[in-house]
């Protein structure tokens, strides 16, 4: 069913912007005087001074890989965040853990896991999708490089935004 | 089953969810209800083995006609026939036969929370591997458990430990505890090739599968239980951790390993080949193929590969475009006539390429055609001895005789100075006989080959093709049988299909050019030679259809027409 939207009836003042315009303009003013008379700091020297802390809980900057709190890589290479990304930022190759590993019980791991930056675009699917809780989404949103590949993330770099992440998933304790 | 074929003393009427079908005297239930589109789960049934009815996933409601007593007539329903009355307990409709008049539910509310009992229980000990189960995506466990599962599990206990990552033999991985017992690589290994290795020892929740102590499981049709196997418990060494199913995309093909020419389907992703896996073709390989030929695709990973064209200068070879190494092929090539000319296609060459073989020598006219012939051994079941998957086609198409029988006259020949130039097309001479001296006597060597080997080290002009799941094409199999081969990925660098490459030497000598696809040359060949009267490529479609009477049967068919007589399978 449609809705219709009424348009608003303007004033005269209204149509003509010149209020609008002036509304604006005192503001600025405002705060260029108070800059001047040091009353009010509105600006910040970026990247030396940063925002981060008051990112909200639920910012979604740069995926990256976590440990568990043996620093086991969680991650088991299942490739269903490779399949879930939307624009195919990641690329996972899988190996065996060989014989003799602490961790040869978990038989999986990634050889190879690279995400490119260039194309990721922080949806989020990857950590949602994660059945293992191995990815997340973390605060780092100053991703730079100068060349294409310096902009692939691959394993290490990704363990090490990550860091350590405990509990989550205990299905590869003793009973396993 | 084509029911037309049954007369009607034979077809007995089977009520399948409230809708009356007709189906043969004697089809099993579960047969029943699938012609009726409505799919039963089960994991231990395989119309292929005998059904041992151990999983119980294919529970159904069943109910029978009455039996009237002396003298009372039925009570009829609307459509005419007898009142079903419905049994108070579930059957399995995996082993049952139908009867007339026979009422099955596959919806009730009884079947369905059978297949929740069901599927609860498997669950109970099931193991959360699924993140590093290769099976995931095609398992039939986790289906069955999306679909008709309870989505969460009520089991407080520990579960019990199996043992897990086992070698069973050299291809195959056992994981105990992904196993749900349906027994289906016990049966296949003793019935259909007579290698009773698997048993399940100890009881209850820890049963286990197993094989017998002082053996492996290796015979040469081994992973065809990975592939029955409804869940992960058995994988494949091969394909373990390689790629996940869903990213793969199937192709269905031939196997080249030999004559027989098992149908396949191949799975690939990106331009690389992950596995190889049977495609059911009852006339020919049932659903089964053998471990040699499944393995065959890794000789397209090898690295010698040939990827350009070269000719040589000197010593060296340099490589060259396309259409300098054909110009500088058909020149050279021209240049003898007659006796001096001698052609060795091969029996791994498609109908299509050994036509535009055949129109080349018509330009050409060689003194010699000939092709070589590979023997190797072969077994009781499916591999043949001929290792050449199309010798009928070189027979037919190329009018060899007796495959490989010129080759030793060839050699003379050329040691006698009467053969100058060689044509040779996927074979290397070397390794059939031929000799260093005797090759580089040759004025002029053009060959085709997929891998760089001693014979394209020889050669004046070198020419890369393709391997079998690199081009399309058609081949006849040792029973007579005209089956097509289809493209998964491409040739690797600048390599082509080899039919291509012939086109372009056919071009380049002759001039003609009313070919722009593979089709046009099969259309070209069907219009020529009356084996292939009437067919076209795609109307060989993907079983394939009969073209030569070959005499020869398959054993490993034969047994199972005996068993399906016997009502011991389905087939
Ligand atoms: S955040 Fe989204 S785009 Fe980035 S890697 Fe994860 S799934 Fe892909
Ligand atoms: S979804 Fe999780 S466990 Fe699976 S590959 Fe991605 S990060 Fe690894
Ligand atoms: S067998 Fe199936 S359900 Fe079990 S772990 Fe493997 S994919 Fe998952
Ligand atoms: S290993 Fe697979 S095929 Fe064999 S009994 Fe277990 S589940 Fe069935
Ligand atoms: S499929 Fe019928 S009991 Fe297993």
């Amino acid at each position: 069913m449609p809705i219709v939207v009424q348009r608003p009836r303007l004033t005269i003042a209204e149509k003509c912007y010149f209020p609008a315009i002036m509304k604006g303009l005192r503001i600025t003013l405002g705060h260029a005087i108070r800059i001047l008379l040091r009353k009010k700091k509105v600006t910040m020297q970026y990247p030396e001074a940063k925002w981060d802390d008051h990112l909200p809980e639920h910012y979604r900057g740069a995926p990256a890989l976590v440990t568990d709190e043996h620093d086991r890589e969680r991650c088991v290479s299942c490739q269903l965040c490779e399949f879930i990304c939307p624009p195919r930022a990641i690329t996972i190759i899988p190996e065996e853990i060989p014989a003799g590993d602490e961790w040869q019980k978990v038989e999986k791991r990634p050889k190879i896991f690279d995400i490119d930056m260039i194309r990721c675009i922080y949806c989020g699917m990857c950590e949602e999708v994660c059945p293992e809780q191995a990815i997340f989404l973390r605060k780092d949103y100053a991703i730079t490089g100068v060349s294409r590949e310096e902009m692939v993330h691959d394993k290490k770099k990704l363990y090490e935004i990550g860091g350590r992440r405990e509990g989550l998933v205990n299905k590869w304790n003793e009973l396993k | 089953m084509v029911a037309s074929k049954d007369s009607g003393e034979n077809l007995v009427s089977v009520q399948v969810d409230d809708h009356w079908i007709s189906v043969p005297r004697g089809t099993r239930m579960i047969e029943a209800c699938k012609q009726a589109a409505a799919e039963v789960p089960h994991y231990c049934y395989h119309p292929k083995l005998t059904s041992p009815g151990n999983c119980r996933m294919c529970l159904v409601e069943m109910g029978m006609p009455p039996r009237p007593s002396p003298g009372e007539e039925p009570e009829l329903d609307a459509d005419g026939h007898a009142k079903i009355n419905w049994m108070p307990r579930p059957v399995i409709a995996c082993a049952n036969t139908v009867v007339d008049g026979m009422g099955i539910r596959t919806q009730s509310l009884l079947a369905k929370e059978c297949r929740q009992g069901v599927m609860e229980f498997l669950l109970i000990n099931h193991p959360l591997d699924c993140p590093i189960c290769d099976q995931a995506g095609e398992c039939t466990l986790q289906e069955y458990s999306v679909e008709h599962g309870n989505g969460q599990s009520r089991f407080l206990e520990s579960k019990v430990k199996k043992p897990k990552n086992v070698e069973i033999g050299p291809r195959i991985r056992l994981d105990d505890e992904r196993c749900v017992l349906c027994s289906r690589c016990v049966r296949f290994s003793k019935e259909v090739v007579d290698d009773d290795v698997f048993g399940f020892v100890d009881r209850g929740s820890h049963s286990v599968l197993t094989v017998h102590p002082d053996r492996k499981l290796e015979n040469n049709y081994s992973l065809n239980t990975v592939d029955i196997c409804p869940v992960g418990a058995l994988t494949s060494n091969d394909f373990r951790f390689k790629m996940r199913v869903w990213f793969m995309r199937e192709t269905k093909s031939l196997c080249t390993g030999c004559a027989r020419g098992c149908n396949t389907v191949v799975g690939s992703r990106e331009g690389k080949i992950y596995r190889q896996s049977p495609r059911e073709n009852n006339d020919v390989n049932s659903a089964w193929m053998c471990d040699t030929g499944r393995m065959e695709y890794h000789q397209l990973e090898n690295p010698a590969r040939l990827t350009e064209p070269m000719i040589k200068r000197g010593k060296k070879h340099r490589t060259v475009d396309w259409p300098e190494a054909i110009c500088r092929a058909a020149r050279d090539l021209t240049k003898f006539k007659g006796e001096q000319l001698a052609i060795i296609a091969s029996g791994r060459m498609t109908n299509e390429e050994l036509y535009l073989t055949r129109t080349l020598a018509e330009s050409l006219q060689p003194g010699v055609v000939d092709i070589v012939k590979r023997e190797g051994e072969g077994d009781d079941y499916l591999s043949h001895c001929d290792k050449n998957p199309n010798v009928n086609g070189a027979r037919k198409v190329l009018k060899i005789r007796s495959p490989g029988s010129k080759l030793k006259s060839i050699r003379k020949r050329i040691v006698e100075d009467k053969i100058k130039a060689l044509l040779v097309i996927g074979e290397d001479l070397i390794d059939c006989g031929f000799t260093e001296g005797e090759l580089s006597s040759l004025q002029c060597l053009v060959s085709s080959h997929i891998i760089a080997n001693p014979t394209a080290k020889m050669s004046h002009v070198v020419l890369p093709g393709a391997g079998y799941a690199e081009k399309r094409g058609s081949m006849i199999n040792a029973t007579g049988r005209l089956q097509r081969l289809n493209k998964a990925i491409d040739p690797p660098g600048q390599s082509r299909e080899d039919w291509e490459i012939l086109h372009e030497l056919n071009r380049a000598v002759d001039g003609c050019d009313g070919v722009t696809e593979l089709a046009d040359v099969f259309t070209q060949m069907a219009s020529t030679l009356s084996i292939f009267k009437g067919l076209s490529l795609s109307r060989i479609g993907d079983l394939g259809v009969d073209v030569m009477d070959t005499g020869e049967t398959v054993p490993l068919l034969e047994r199972e027409a005996r068993r399906v007589s016997e009502g011991l399978i389905v087939g």
